[in-house]
Formats: structure tokens, C-alpha cells, sequence
């Protein structure tokens, strides 16, 4: 069935999206993801324009989140103190990328910095919790005993401590600002929630448990991915409401169901795959920049900056 | 008598080259295209016949239909490789490029078109781009047109109807346009030209409007003159979905 989009001005087969919408939220239930990573490129596949795909993106990303977050709260598995205390940081980081994006966007240099974010970021966390969830499932495998993950480092001679019960830990909040403000920075900046880098980064800088990780990116990566989706509504109209809403009805099923699988996983098999699909979206957009294009021109509309 | 005298040219000026002794009477068959939710491009018909004042002069008689979208600024880049990496370098600006141009016609156009009627009619499509300006930083800004051509024709924006174009005794004439669906909004001229050994002997022009209607209509006025709350009518079906799947699932469960 053929669908016209009014944002985005092109027709698209309405089944295709709703299937795309119900595997990225699958993904995004099962770890814990917001799936913009994953969403936006795959909309820029199917002839969506980059800037529609990155604002609608985010809005579908609020819909999964909130249908997974409310899965998570069934189990207790959301630390809404630390949530609240991350999506602090992540306005303010994402204000600061809103404008260093309207600022390379005016270089002519923005797809180039997108892409190389991308690499970068997706490449290094997908490595490094490769590395270390490998470690960990051999390491319970051979049976020996598992390391606590409590080290007392500088990390906890900071001032402003602050308890937080659901995760066990009672830490400075500033820790989680500086974390919230660098996703929120690089979610402005990529288009995306950020729950690939804010997974790995509370586990190994916060030391949270596994089990609570999941829910409360989750709950930061609805505020954050709201305020992208109102920001790109109100300065350059490019939500589309319709190609929304079908990524949307696909999505929060898929949530649902990958809400279920996640919790029959063991937390290192879970992310050992989560790394492997970073990996891999890191992979293919690091080809794409070092292959040579099959069309060397692009034509984008409107004026030079 | 000097009025008289004005009065005298601009009648002069004002009668077409050599009063055309054959003329184009054509219709369309839709002139609003109306782009709904279930749009997926549509077809415009144009048809036509030649009126006569005198038996024809000797020669075929060629039609040449063409289809011309509103114009749009358009940035073209080109990648080049810079340590190893594929990035923009190069860009070129053109102020105003058709964003749809279709041309139908009798046979093949470099047969039934004279180069000075191409240059002063702007037909084909590369005329009809090269028209207008072009700023550049570019060496070669040939190549950036070139470029667009192709990109152009691979969405099919841009299409070449070759001998599509049906005549019937020199009379009738029929042309199917196809206009696919990722139309921009605003005017499309429709320009018929008939003509004799590579001269225009007539020309007619045409509009059609094409515009979004109903729920797209709405949509798109609402994303542009009340973006705050278009912006919070999609958060609010966002958060509205994810509950109420959260909540359908959790029924399903017990």
C-alpha cells in the first residue's frame, strides 16, 4: 500500500515502514536503545530526506521509549532519581549540540561530521564493550568468581553525593551530569537518543547494575529525544507526522516483544550483541566514507550557506 | 498622428510571425493535480488539434510536448578524496532549476528541432536548465550540470518521450505525461509546439496546479504555521502510543 508523506514529499509502501518501525523497536526494547542509530540511516535508504529522517526519527524514538520504559517499571527496573539527574545534563548538552550543529551546517561540512561521529563513537563503545562482555561470559563460563564491580576511585571523593536506592549506589551527581550533558551533546549532534552511549557508560563509568541500566536510559532518552523532536518541529519543520505515527505503530509492538526476549537473556549475552550491532552500523558507515561513491555529485536543495 | 503611428507598430507587434496559417487548439485533461494521502503519481493528457486556415504546406508536421515544475534553488556538491575520506569538496550553485521537465514529442528532437528554435524555445532539457544562472566555486561547472542531469533523470524527475507523442493525419495529436510522486507543490507549464523542417510554427501554453489536498493540505499547513503545536501534537501521539501498547500488552499478558 502506497502512502504520500506530506513532510517529506515522497510515496512510500506504508507495510515496509511498519515492518522497519517493529524491528528497530524490537531492538530497542530488548537493549535498552532508543534505535535513532539505526532508524535514521535505514529511512535515508528508502529515499527519506536526511533532515526529515533525523527529526522523525527522534520522534519515533520517544514512542518506543515510553512503551519500554513502562515494561521496565513493571519489574522496578527504573532509577527515576538518576534518570532525573542524567536528562539535567543531557538539556544542557543537547542545547550546546543544537547550535555546534546549526554551526557546521553553515560550513557545508555537516553530513562529513555526522558521519564521522558515527565511526568514531559507534566504532569505539561497540569495541570496547565487545572486549568486556566477552571477558565477562567466558569468565562465568569457566566458573570463576565474578569480580565486584565496586572500585572506590576518584569518581567517589566527589562532592554532592547523593543516594540512589534503586541502583544500589551512592555517588556525586556530578558524574551523571557530565555523562547526561555528553550524550545529550552527541544525541543533538548525531540525531539520535544516545542509549548507545549511555548504556555503556553507566554500566563501566557509574557502575550501575545491569538489571536498572536498561530502564533508566530508557526514561533520559524520552526527555532528551522530545525536546530533538520539538526543537526540529519548531526551527525547521521537518517532523512528518505520518511517516511518524507508521514507524510509531510498528515500533511500540516491537518494543513490547523485545522488552520480553531481553529479560530471558543473560546481561552479557545481551551485550555482546548490542556490540556487534554497533559494531556493524560503525562498519558500514566508515565504508561508505573510505569506498569511492558511485555518484561522486550530490544535489541538495536551497541556497549555499 | 504620432498615437496613430504607435498604434501602428505595436499591431505590427502585436500579430504572431506570419499570422500563423496553422494553429494549436488543445485541452488538458485534469489542470489540478490534487496530491492526497494515497497519491502515487498520476498522468496528465494532452490533447489537441491543428486548425487551418488554408490546405497544409508541404512537409510533416512534428508536435513537441513539454512539462516544466516550479523552479527550485538547488546546491550541487561534488566528493573528493581527502586523506583517504570521501567528503564534499567542490559546490555549485544554480538559483533556479526545474524541478520536473518532461519532453514528449513525434519523433526523435534533433531531427525536428532546429538548434536556433532549441536556443530560443529552450526545449530540451539541458536548454533548459543551462538557462539559468549559475554561481560557482567550481573548476569545471559543466560538470556539476552534467551531474545534475543524471541524478535528475535517475529519479525520473527528468524524462526524455521521444516519438511518444501520437498524430493523427496531421490533425490530432495525444501526449500521456506521467508525473510521478514525488512532486513539488506550484505551477506546471505545459508548453505544445508544432513544428515544420526544425521551425516552430505555433506554440499554446498550459497551466496545471498542483497541490496537497486534505489530511496532507492540513498536515503540512499546521508543520508550517503552527509548528510548536504541531511539534507537541507529535510528542503527544508518540507518548500516547507507547502507553497504550505498554498497556495492551500488559492486558494480553494475564
Amino acid at each position: 500500500m502506497q502512502l504520500y508523506l506530506p513532510i517529506a514529499e515522497v510515496s512510500v509502501n506504508a507495510f515496509l515502514i511498519l515492518g522497519l518501525g517493529g524491528i528497530v523497536g524490537f531492538l530497542s526494547g530488548m537493549f535498552g536503545v532508543g534505535g535513532g542509530f539505526l532508524i535514521t540511516p535505514l529511512l535515508f535508504f528508502i529515499g527519506v530526506p536526511p533532515a526529515v529522517a533525523v527529526a522523525t526519527g527522534a520522534n519515533q524514538v520517544v514512542a518506543s521509549s515510553v512503551s519500554g520504559v513502562l515494561a521496565q517499571m513493571r519489574r522496578k527496573a527504573v532509577d527515576m532519581r538518576m534518570g532525573a539527574i542524567l536528562t539535567v545534563g543531557g538539556f544542557i548538552g543537547s542545547s550546546i549540540g543544537v547550535w555546534v550543529f546549526r554551526k557546521m551546517t553553515a560550513l557545508g561540512q555537516i553530513d562529513l561530521f555526522v558521519q564521522l561521529s558515527y565511526v568514531l563513537f559507534l566504532g569505539l563503545i561497540g569495541a570496547m564493550m565487545l572486549q568486556e562482555s566477552v571477558r565477562a561470559w567466558l569468565r562465568t563460563k569457566s566458573g570463576a568468581p565474578v569480580k565486584r564491580s565496586h572500585i572506590h576511585t576518584w569518581v567517589h571523593g566527589l562532592p554532592l553525593k547523593m543516594k540512589f536506592r534503586a541502583s544500589g549506589l551512592y555517588i556525586s551527581v556530578l558524574p551523571p551530569i557530565a555523562v547526561g550533558a555528553v550524550v545529550g551533546f552527541l544525541a543533538a549532534i548525531m540525531g539520535v537518543g544516545g542509549g548507545f552511549i549511555m548504556v555503556p557508560a553507566m554500566i563501566y563509568l557509574l557502575g550501575m547494575p545491569t538489571k536498572v541500566v536498561v530502564g533508566t536510559s530508557l526514561f533520559q532518552i524520552i526527555f532528551v529525544t522530545a525536546f530533538t523532536t520539538l526543537a526540529h518541529a519548531v526551527t525547521s519543520q521537518t517532523v512528518d507526522i505520518l511517516l511518524a505515527f507508521l514507524l510509531i505503530a510498528g515500533g511500540v509492538i516491537g518494543a513490547q516483544l523485545g522488552t520480553r526476549v531481553g529479560v530471558r537473556l543473560k546481561a552479557e549475552q545481551l551485550r555482546i550483541l548490542l556490540a556487534l550491532l554497533v559494531l556493524t552500523v560503525s562498519f558500514k558507515i566508515a565504508l561508505d566514507l573510505l569506498l569511492q561513491p558511485t555518484e561522486l555529485y550530490s544535489v541538495t536543495p536551497g541556497m549555499l550557506p | 498622428m504620432r498615437a496613430a503611428a504607435i498604434a501602428f507598430t505595436l499591431a505590427l507587434l502585436g500579430t504572431p510571425a506570419g499570422a500563423a496559417p496553422e494553429q494549436i487548439v488543445a485541452g488538458l485533461s485534469q489542470s489540478r493535480v490534487s496530491i492526497t494521502a494515497d497519491f502515487d503519481g498520476t498522468e496528465i493528457l494532452v490533447y489537441g488539434a491543428v486548425k487551418r486556415d488554408a490546405p497544409a504546406p508541404d512537409g510533416p508536421l512534428q508536435v513537441i510536448v513539454t512539462v516544466e515544475g516550479p523552479a527550485t534553488s538547488l546546491t550541487i556538491r561534488k566528493k573528493a578524496r581527502r586523506g583517504g575520506i570521501w567528503i564534499n569538496s567542490e559546490a555549485v550553485h544554480i538559483d533556479a532549476a526545474p524541478s520536473f521537465y518532461a519532453v514528449a514529442t513525434t519523433g526523435p528532437l534533433d531531427r525536428i528541432l532546429s538548434d536556433t528554435e532549441d536556443l530560443r524555445y529552450r526545449i530540451t532539457p539541458d536548454r533548459a536548465i543551462r538557462a539559468i544562472g549559475l554561481t560557482s566555486e567550481a573548476d569545471d561547472p559543466d560538470g556539476f550540470v552534467a551531474a545534475l542531469m543524471r541524478i535528475r533523470f535517475a529519479e525520473d524527475r527528468f524524462r526524455m518521450l521521444q516519438g511518444s507523442v501520437q498524430f493523427v493525419e496531421d490533425t490530432l495529436f495525444r501526449a500521456d505525461v506521467v508525473l510521478p510522486a514525488n512532486l513539488t507543490e506550484g505551477e506546471y507549464n505545459i508548453r505544445i509546439f508544432l513544428t515544420r523542417e526544425g521551425r516552430v510554427v505555433d506554440t499554446q501554453d498550459r497551466v496545471v496546479f498542483v497541490r496537497k489536498e486534505g489530511l496532507e493540505r492540513f498536515l503540512n499547513n499546521l508543520a508550517h504555521d503552527m509548528p510548536l503545536a504541531y511539534g507537541l501534537l507529535a510528542l503527544a501521539l508518540a507518548g500516547l502510543a507507547g502507553w497504550g501498547a505498554s498497556a495492551a500488552f500488559a492486558i494480553m499478558r494475564r
